[in-house]
């Protein structure tokens, strides 16, 4: 292993963490954990159809059955509160949080129904009847945005959602206007070789092991509202709430206990959770609803679904020229609240790891009759670096090069950095062709195919594939989502005792900021990790805060927590001069004393600091008493970690199964905190982003618009059984952009191994005559490519 | 993904079982591993209004040999199945599928007489009975009776077994040498296809062969071209390739996991299998 981490006792330790013994034997606390006194329970009637008009509904059985308290049809709750908001700055239809007049898609709530048991609830909502004329279910997203069959929003002509460019990728964004396209069109006209594809990034199921879940409970004495939720980011959950409900953000709490996994499913602030606040200030009690797996499937948002018209222009050297991509994003039925910004993250990763003079992006975002689309793990970086790597390993096979060595050609270089791209994203930092060397030697790259020359020599199918993949981490400056702010929040309290009490606006739903957060702080206050407890995820105790999602915690969280941390110490050096009759500046922190760098243990206790800053007789001049500090962290741009996966495949030749035979990563996300927790998320990033390549994807049906993967009976995720052993190590390129000189890993599995897998199976069908196989990569469809047709 | 209400009532013996089932009004339904009705319930596709557990009936688990006939109690799991020493002795091809079905979990709440009286299309152990030329014994109000397998799956979730009838067990010849070769569902892992089969061999000759797929139809069913394809031959691989060849099944399933086309060429594919593993024990 090249692992480095920045100096410290634990910083770069692969400490276990801290709140696995908790989570693993059944002592966290999730919402559904709570139960409250007076609660009630929601469940909503469903639309079992994918489009169409409500004509009546009919609430009386279900409001007869006893324990039923209350019935609300789409209508009546429209009267207690508005249309969902969402975040990103574009025109969105109204979207309900339970649907008035008209069902998009199957699983939309149409009523809820409250009642004292959760099982009474399910009943009452099974006996509402509801009569709808159906409309055509509009499915594919082509047809659909030439308003075929149907038009889904009466605002939206054909369908569109409205036009929008991202910014540098050739069309004005404030006018829309095409910019000037004659440096395409020359690189098109005088390239050498042109790679066009139609490529699919299909639709998926986020799966968080935890469904979602909300409890409110509105205190009718104080007028105020407390929300559990299993929420990733419970201070924009509180923000909506509070616009949506029209109450003052200082009436709102919201409070994400134990959270079982997001994957950024749960940034969104869903109907069910506005439902439940409003109800609950209607009638006074606590109420409670649990998604069940079925809903979740249904009803929590989708990701990807993304088509990409892809060309590329290269010389016969293989240096790339131009890339354009024409997007259409299948955004489903409504906008949440990220919806719409998600594609356009698609269109950021253009460039990828290469230094492209000429790129062009058009994205089109349609509504179908589909679960909306919004942020999951990767959230359109996974799509941009699929299309992208799949056309770098066409170009390859085109001009019979090694994918290696056409990638190499086109890296960006270390002394480009940092490197602003044509399509106007700045990089970081970065060093690809030193950790694309150490992937191909830990592969044994050549020995690799010279073994799959003589697989197939044998009649086998064996394939061989590579990604390198940059992306997009620590989401912030606020710029880049301006209608929230993408600054991060922290505090550091040292306790009378010495203990330290600090908070992070980012909140973790299975991440570890437990460990990492408290690891970075006993490094830099010199105490011992158990001295130190770290708070999220409550905004009654952490006073600001924007969210864990875009791999931002440890960059954005980190930073500001170091800042607090920074600002606790300078006034602990203050109480500590005074006590030690010397100068503050001279003054460092190690092994829980304070005292002259390099000699601090001739100094005084750091416990006897924070006592005496309690108690400071006398208390030093201009020096409020207490240790007490906070911090805003605003980044001055994204971190863009990068990596290389090598993968081999072997298809089964009589039934089209695809073994994944190896997997060899190397990643970079600058230095490392705990290589532990580095590992388990680019596991789990992998096993995601493989899930995508072979097993994965939600299906509705094209006539009737249901969902037919709608159980883990027939959407498969991963298996551990599924994987070989991942060889993984890690090059280390700090980032310039925080004092850490983290960049993110949370996504970058999931980016960087679907690309790598679907190579290699084309890899192995390359003599089938097959260029490419759009995922997921069904048994059934390798084997008529075996068989010589099509897919 | 909650069932509607229904009652629940453990049957402390067969008679018992039926009785409850003949005095209930509405649907009652009996349930052991709860592995095949809980999920509808939880769909509300079956919604029982009573349940009639018989999964503590003593004496309807285990299995046992006799003089070379084996017999294995309807209560017997998945997972009870697939490490038993008489059977990974004398019949390891029911062990073998037993081990293929769903995951741990499934395997020990699942029962061999759920699983038949169930008769999900894809599932695995109706093709290993049929191959094996079973005999399904049932107690009924009127007394007990026994059905060939063969005879038993006769269509989509049908079977020959009345409302108030109850598997008591399941029992064989052991066979000379048989294997069970199965695609399974990527996510389910229910079969796409599972291929049975059971050969007599004397001599290098085939001199008896049954086989039997299941997955790729509405139900269990024999692929008797294959037998007869089989039978006199040596067993070599020619003779396999050709055998397999000649399966062939009406009705073929088509979903996600598998077209019409697909399904035909997979239930070629695993005969082919499942007779070679067959011919080598
Ligand atoms: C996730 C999952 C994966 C699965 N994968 C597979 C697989 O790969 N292959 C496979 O074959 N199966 C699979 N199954 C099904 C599993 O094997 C079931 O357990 C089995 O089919 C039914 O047995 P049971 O004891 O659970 O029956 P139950 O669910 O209790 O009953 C099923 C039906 O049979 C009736 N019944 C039960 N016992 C008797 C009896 N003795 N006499 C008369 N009627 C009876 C019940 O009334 C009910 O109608 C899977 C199930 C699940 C949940």
């Amino acid at each position: 292993m090249t692992m480095q981490a920045t100096p410290g006792q634990l910083v770069g330790q692969r400490v276990r963490r801290r709140e696995d013994p908790r989570l693993v034997k059944g002592r966290g606390s999730y919402v559904d954990d709570m139960k409250l006194p007076g609660m009630l329970h929601l469940a909503f009637k469903r639309s079992d159809v994918a489009h169409g008009i409500i004509r009546s509904i009919d609430t009386s059985a279900a409001e007869a059955m006893p324990g039923v308290e209350l019935v609300l049809t789409g209508a009546q709750l429209a009267e207690i509160i508005p249309p969902m908001p969402v975040a990103t700055p574009f025109p969105a239809p109204d979207h309900h949080a339970v649907t008035p007049d008209r069902v998009r898609y199957v699983g939309e709530p149409i009523a809820v129904v409250v009642a004292t048991d959760r099982f009474l609830a399910a009943d009452a909502a099974d006996v509402i009847e509801v009569d709808i004329e159906e409309l055509p279910a509009v499915i594919d997203p082509e047809r659909a945005a030439n308003g075929d069959p149907a038009v889904i929003h009466e605002a939206f002509e054909n369908n569109l959602a409205v036009p929008f460019a991202p910014a540098g990728t050739g069309v004005n964004p404030e006018t829309l206007e095409v910019e000037d396209e004659s440096a395409l069109n020359e690189a098109f006209e005088n390239a050498d070789v042109v790679v066009s594809q139609r490529m699919f990034s299909q639709r998926l199921v986020p799966n968080a092991m935890e469904p979602r879940g909300v409890i409110a409970r509105f205190e009718p004495g104080n007028d105020e509202l407390t929300v559990w939720s299993t929420t990733q980011n419970p201070h924009i959950a509180r923000t909506l709430l509070a616009a949506i409900l029209g109450m003052g953000q200082h009436q709102v709490r919201v409070i994400a206990p134990d959270v079982g996994g997001g994957f950024g499913s749960k940034i969104n602030v869903y109907g069910e959770d506005f439902a439940a606040a409003a109800i609950s200030r209607d009638i006074g009690r606590p109420v409670k609803w649990i998604e069940d797996r079925s809903e979740a499937f249904m009803t929590t948002i989708h990701g990807r679904d993304v088509i990409g018209y892809i060309d590329l222009a290269a010389t016969g050297e293989g240096k790339v020229t131009a890339v354009k991509m024409r997007l259409i994003a299948d955004i489903g039925a409504y906008e949440m609240v990220l919806t719409a910004a998600i594609p356009t993250l698609v269109a950021f990763m253009i460039s990828g790891v290469y230094d492209i003079p000429v790129v062009r992006a058009e994205l089109t975002e349609v509504f179908t009759n589909k679960m909306p689309t919004d942020a999951y793990r990767g959230a359109g970086r996974p799509e941009g670096i699929y299309f992208l790597e799949r056309a770098m390993d066409m170009l390859a096979s085109e001009l019979g090069m090694d994918p290696a060595d056409v990638r190499r050609v086109n890296f960006i270089q270390p002394d480009q950095f940092p490197y602003t791209t044509a399509g106007g994203m700045v990089y970081d930092s970065g060093e690809y062709e030193r950790l694309l060397d150490q992937a191909l030697e830990n592969a044994g790259w050549e020995q690799m195919k010279a073994d799959r020359d003589a697989a197939r020599a044998e009649g086998r199918i064996v394939g061989l594939g590579m990604s390198f993949y940059t992306e997009i981490c620590g989401f912030g400056p606020s710029a880049a989502m301006p209608t929230v702010g993408l600054w991060e929040h922290a505090s550091v309290s040292v306790e009378r005792d010495g203990k330290v009490r600090a908070s992070s606006g980012a909140s973790s739903h299975g991440q570890g900021h437990e460990t990492t957060f408290a690891q970075m702080l006993a490094d830099d206050l010199g105490i011992p990790m158990d001295d130190i407890s770290i708070i999220h995820g409550d905004t009654g105790q952490v006073r600001e805060g924007t969210g864990t999602f875009g791999s931002r915690s440890q960059v954005v969280g980190g930073t500001a927590l170091l800042m607090a941390s920074g600002k606790v110490k300078d006034k602990m050096r203050v109480f500590a001069a005074q006590m030690l009759e010397t100068q503050p500046g001279d003054l460092s922190f190690s092994d829980g004393m304070i005292g002259p760098t390099g000699q601090e243990d001739t100094g005084v206790a750091f416990a006897e600091v924070a006592g005496f800053a309690y108690i400071p007789i006398p208390l030093p001049p201009d020096t409020e008493p207490g240790l007490s500090e906070e911090a805003f962290w605003e980044p001055e741009g994204f971190t863009w970690p990068f990596g290389c996966y090598i993968t081999q495949v072997e298809i089964d030749r009589d039934t089209g199964e695809l073994e994944l035979q190896r997997f060899v990563g190397v990643d970079d996300c600058g230095n490392v905190i705990n290589p532990l927790i580095v590992a388990g998320q680019i596991h789990g990033g992998i096993a995601q982003g493989v899930g995508q390549a072979l097993t994965e994807e939600a299906v509705y049906d094209e006539g009737s618009g249901q969902l037919l993967t709608a159980s883990f009976m027939d959407y498969q995720i991963p298996r551990a059984r599924d994987f070989p052993r991942f060889e993984l190590d890690h090059t280390v390129t700090p980032s310039p952009l925080n004092p850490m000189g983290v960049k993110g890993i949370g996504e970058a599995g999931t980016i960087g191994s679907t690309p790598s897998i679907v190579n290699a199976a084309v890899d192995a069908l390359s003599g089938h005559g097959v260029e490419h196989i759009d995922m997921m990569l069904r048994p059934e469809k390798l084997w008529r490519l075996i068989q010589g047709g099509d897919a | 993904m909650i069932p509607s209400a229904f009652d629940y009532q453990r049957a402390g013996s067969i008679a018992e079982a039926i009785a409850l089932k003949q005095g209930a009004e509405g649907d009652a339904r009996f349930i052991a591993g709860g592995h095949s009705l809980i999920p509808l319930m939880k769909l509300r596709l079956a919604e029982p209004s009573l349940l009639i557990d018989i999964s503590g009936i003593p004496g309807l688990s285990g299995v046992s040999e006799d003089g070379g006939r084996v017999s294995i109690g309807a209560l017997t799991t998945h997972a009870e199945l697939e490490s038993d020493s008489v059977l990974l002795a004398s019949a390891p091809v029911v062990a073998e599928a037993a081990g293929e079905i769903g995951d741990q979990q499934v395997r020990n709440r699942g029962t061999i007489g759920g699983s038949l009286a169930h008769a999900d299309p894809a599932s695995d152990l109706p093709a290993v009975v049929v191959a094996l030329d079973a005999s399904i014994h049932i107690a009924g109000a009127g007394g007990e009776r026994t059905v060939a397998a063969g005879d038993f799956f006769s269509g989509l979730f049908e079977v020959d077994l009345a409302e108030d009838e109850l598997i008591t067990s399941v029992s064989f010849d052991a066979p000379s040498q048989a294997a069970y070769a199965k695609l399974r569902h990527p996510a389910s892992h229910f079969a796409i296809v599972g291929v049975a089969a059971s050969l007599t061999v004397e001599g290098g000759v085939c001199t008896g062969a049954r086989v039997a797929v299941t997955g790729a139809s509405t139900h269990a069913q024999r692929l008797g071209a294959v037998e007869e394809a089989l039978t006199g031959s040596s067993l070599d691989d020619d003779a396999i390739a050709a055998a397999s060849a000649a399966a062939d099944v009406d009705d073929v399933n088509a979903d996600l996991a598998g077209s019409e086309e697909y399904r035909q060429a997979m239930t070629r594919v695993f005969t082919g299998r499942a007779i070679a593993a067959a011919a080598a024990r």
